[in-house]
């Protein structure tokens, strides 16, 4: 048996589908990943979104993201049937598991560092309420602003 | 060859000095426009996690027209531009970005 990996899959359903029928494609996927003894981790619909783009006549999308766990065979199964469905006009898997691992790592080094660095000066590891500049990403002006004057 | 040495290191030292380096040189005639030291933006704020769902954080590094803000404008370094490449990349086919604006 092949290694079991994470996977997130995101899926467009046409606009014109109803609800019954976004529920369905649920209840397929979950079908596939029972079947391969795969594990469904996670699983969001984040509702009609307008396309940046047409495809085709569609102007409008559900979107379903899915997390899984599974192995390769799993995905490439869920992948057939997501071509072959015309509901769906658009999908994308991509592995997760190394890329969230890196950021894990990342994370915890750095709440190490800064913790140890905090301790070094005599302050509690933790950053206290209050504590630092209070600013919001409104604040940033470093970018948009003076981009086009250096074309 | 040795008057030489000194005359670099000691014109060296003064550039060094200004931190914004080149702005006291002969182009600061043309452009007197203050150049603010361009960061990356991720490195800046420890973003670790470049996500192709996250438009709101892609945003500003698509502009407009739909391509993708070359490093010699935004200032991000080659390890999180590749991430950002990728990440819009993706973002693209699934309609959240869109390829072209015309």
């Amino acid at each position: 048996m092949s290694e079991s990996r994470q996977y997130e899959l995101i899926y467009i359903v046409a606009s014109d589908a109803t609800e019954q029928q976004v529920t369905d494609l649920h209840t397929q996927v979950e079908e596939i990943v029972g079947r391969f003894s795969g594990k469904l981790e996670k699983s969001d619909n984040w509702g009609r979104r307008k396309l940046a783009y047409e495809i085709g006549p569609h102007k409008e999308g559900t979107y379903v993201l899915e997390v899984i766990t599974g192995t390769g065979e799993l995905m490439k199964e869920i992948d057939r049937r997501l071509r072959v469905s015309d509901r769906v006009i658009r999908h994308l898997t991509v592995r997760i598991d190394e890329e969230t691992q890196r950021i894990e790592r990342a994370r915890t080094l750095r709440k190490e560092d800064s913790q140890r660095r905090r301790v070094a000066r005599g302050l509690p590891p933790e950053r206290q309420p209050g504590e630092g500049p209070q600013r919001s990403d409104d604040d940033d002006d470093r970018f948009g602003g003076d981009v086009d004057e250096a074309m | 060859m040795r008057g030489e040495g000194r005359g670099r290191s000691s014109s060296s030292s003064e550039g060094g000095r200004g931190g914004r380096g080149g702005a006291d040189k002969k182009d600061d005639k043309k452009r007197t426009l203050f150049r603010r030291r361009k960061v990356c933006k991720f490195c800046a704020d420890k973003i670790d996690d470049i996500n192709y769902k996250d438009v709101k954080l892609l945003g500003p590094f698509v502009p407009e027209r739909g391509k993708i803000l070359p490093r010699r404008i935004s200032g991000t370094c080659a390890t999180h531009q590749r991430k950002l490449q990728t990440a819009i990349k993706r973002a693209r086919q699934l309609a959240l970005i869109p390829y072209v604006t015309e």
